[in-house]
């Protein structure tokens, strides 16, 4: 069988578990049997509601006063039971933070292996090509499982699968998993998750936005960006880097652990076009790099590669608007 | 408090290339550096220690060849770190379980009260490593930490969600702790501690335990264009010409 995991996102199923379920149906039809799929936890009901709509063989809930809120060793002590349980083929998750957070344990408690940040397989005959990237997305590399490999847990990044492409149907049974848990199996206790203050700076609903990369080295750059962004007229976004060395405010942050956005045009100054980044932007409806490797992986998604010196063409092009 | 900091030598990014086996990068004039994220966690563990003011103990933590390890355990040594364990590994592991279970064997007669290292390495980027070890020593763990409070027999920790979100959560101790980059201000050091790390104690560690695996890497390439891409080079003249008019010509932006 195949195990698909769904994570709670504020009541909703987040949107990588809906490409996890693509991904499941494909791997079910590939092996030729069953697709299941797990709602854990906080909010299992109304995951199961939505989770209604798609086709698969059974609907598993487990729930468990002592994971009515998520924690890691919560979820996995719960998941590696289940699949101690139920030994599917695959465990299939979106390559979320919580994935990423919890995941881990279940491959030791399981002895099987985690093959996570998945961008694509491939089934070769009896073989089956995984791949990912690898040297900050320089590179990508294959991943292969040892032979002898009978159970593993996969995550895929976004975009790997389609949420367009997700079967529609009807779950043909809902099962309740009878988890038992004790106290001592928790560990962590969490409060309410967040949002650190929100300010004046509107990135969603800008339609031109020029970000900053590593590139730009220093804070005395920012006043030659600002130039440019204010004759251009657009919104200034940043990286992480830029963010963390405190050359600009987390407001103005693109990617995974910042905004998303899909402006009309998307311009990267210095960037490199790691996948953090890349997820949060290439909605865009075009999309610039100025870069000085033309290797850099933003080039990958570009509609417009510039190969230069950010330090030598955005001035001129600020001078050049200025004056006409 | 025993902390340990784990951290890893890993090439400069630029200019990397492929080797002649595909299963690797040419490593034969590669630059090794301390991964970015590690230079945060280890920050994070002198900063727990110097809140503390007791006698706990910063050791550095490193598995690779013996060359590179040497030179980023100097570094660890003496941004403050006390002491330093080098597991001298030639084997490249691109099972993240099978490293994580080397790792854990060769520290858990330690019996260290928090492991801290960066969420990922910036080569494999597996993000697995830190949660792993936790799980083998049967630690709690926690990933993607932007803030952490050191409390008697607990720790709490800020931890990153996904779009903006933040959490803090408390977990007992012992505890391993992934650690997000940007949550403090990794120092800079001095010529006189580079010499003191000269004095610090190093053990050396030799992996004796056979590597047994359950996936690997099976061959690198380099990601094809998903896009039809136009390439605008040329002296910055040409190129800013270019893109002004594909500001206002092609794509109407600007009037
Ligand atoms: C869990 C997690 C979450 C993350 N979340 C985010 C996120 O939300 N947002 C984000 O951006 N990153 C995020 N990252 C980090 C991400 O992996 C990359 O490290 C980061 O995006 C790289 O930023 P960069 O492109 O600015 O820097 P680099 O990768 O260092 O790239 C700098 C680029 O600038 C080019 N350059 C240098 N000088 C010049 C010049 N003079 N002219 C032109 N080009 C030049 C270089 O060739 C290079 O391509 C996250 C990482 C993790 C692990």
């Amino acid at each position: 069988m195949i195990l698909v995991v769904l994570e709670n996102q504020r009541g909703k199923i987040h949107s990588f578990s809906k490409e996890a379920i693509t991904a499941g149906q494909k791997f079910a039809k590939q092996f030729n049997t069953t697709l299941n799929i797990l709602c854990l936890g906080e909010n299992a009901d109304s995951l199961k509601e939505e989770a209604s709509a798609f086709s698969c063989d059974s609907i598993i809930i487990a729930k468990h006063n002592l994971i009515d809120t998520y924690t890691s060793d919560g979820f996995a002590k719960s998941l590696s039971d289940i699949i101690f349980d139920k030994k599917p083929k695959f465990t299939i998750m979106g390559h979320t933070y919580m994935a990423r957070d919890f995941l881990p344990r279940v491959s030791v408690k399981q002895d099987i292996p985690f093959i996570g940040d998945l961008t694509s397989v491939d089934f070769k005959g009896e073989k089956i090509i995984f791949s990912k990237q690898v040297f900050n997305a320089k590179f990508l590399t294959n991943i292969e499982m040892d032979s002898s490999v009978e159970s593993a847990i996969l995550s895929f990044q976004s975009a790997a699968f389609s949420s367009g492409n997700i079967e529609i149907g009807s779950p043909k049974e809902i099962e309740i998993f009878d988890l038992v848990l004790k106290d001592s199996d928790v560990r962590i206790t969490s409060e309410e998750a967040f949002k650190e203050t929100s300010s004046d700076v509107d990135l969603s609903s800008a339609n031109f936005i020029v970000t900053v990369g590593r590139g730009i080295e220093n804070e005395e750059n920012i006043p030659m960006m600002e130039r440019f962004v204010n004759t251009v007229g657009a919104e200034l976004g940043s990286s992480r880097p830029v963010v963390d060395m405190g050359i600009l405010p987390k407001s103005r942050l693109v990617g995974s652990s910042g905004h998303t956005v899909s402006p009309d045009l998307y311009l990267a100054v210095g960037l490199s076009g790691a996948i953090q980044h890349v997820v949060a932007m290439k909605g865009s409806k075009k999309i610039m790099g100025i870069n000085t490797d033309r290797d850099a992986p933003i080039f990958e998604i570009a509609d417009y590669a510039v190969i230069g010196d950010l330090f030598e063409i955005i001035p001129e092009i600020t001078k050049k608007m200025s004056n006409s | 408090m025993k902390i340990a900091v784990l951290t890893k030598a890993i090439p400069k990014v630029k200019s990397l290339k492929i080797d002649s086996s595909e299963t690797w990068i040419d490593d034969s004039d590669v630059q090794y550096v301390m991964n970015e994220h590690d230079t945060y966690a280890l920050e994070e563990a002198i900063l727990t220690k110097e809140k503390l003011n007791n006698n706990s103990e910063v050791i550095a933590i490193t598995m690779g060849p013996r060359n590179r390890s040497n030179q980023i355990m100097q570094e660890a040594l003496a941004k403050g770190a006390d002491s330093g364990i080098i597991i001298e590994n030639d084997n490249k592991i691109t099972d993240p379980l099978a490293f994580a279970k080397i790792f854990a064997e060769q520290i858990k007669d330690q019996k260290f009260d928090l492991i801290m290292c960066g969420l990922a390495s910036y080569d494999l980027g597996s993000g697995q490593t830190s949660v792993l070890i936790g799980e083998l020593l049967g630690m709690t763990t926690a990933t993607f930490a932007i803030g952490t409070e050191i409390g008697e027999n607990y720790i709490k920790v800020k931890k990153e969600l996904e779009s903006g979100y933040s959490q803090w959560i408390k977990m007992s101790l012992p505890a391993s702790i992934s650690i997000q980059s940007g949550l403090n201000n990794p120092r800079y050091t001095s010529i006189k501690n580079v010499m003191n790390a000269k004095n610090k104690k190093v053990i050396i560690k030799k992996v004796e335990q056979e590597v047994v695996t359950m996936q690997g890497f099976t061959k690198f390439f380099v990601p094809q264009n998903e896009k039809q891409t136009e390439f605008i080079e040329g002296n910055v003249d040409v190129i800013s010409d270019k893109i002004i008019s594909i500001f206002k010509e092609d794509l109407k932006l600007i009037k």
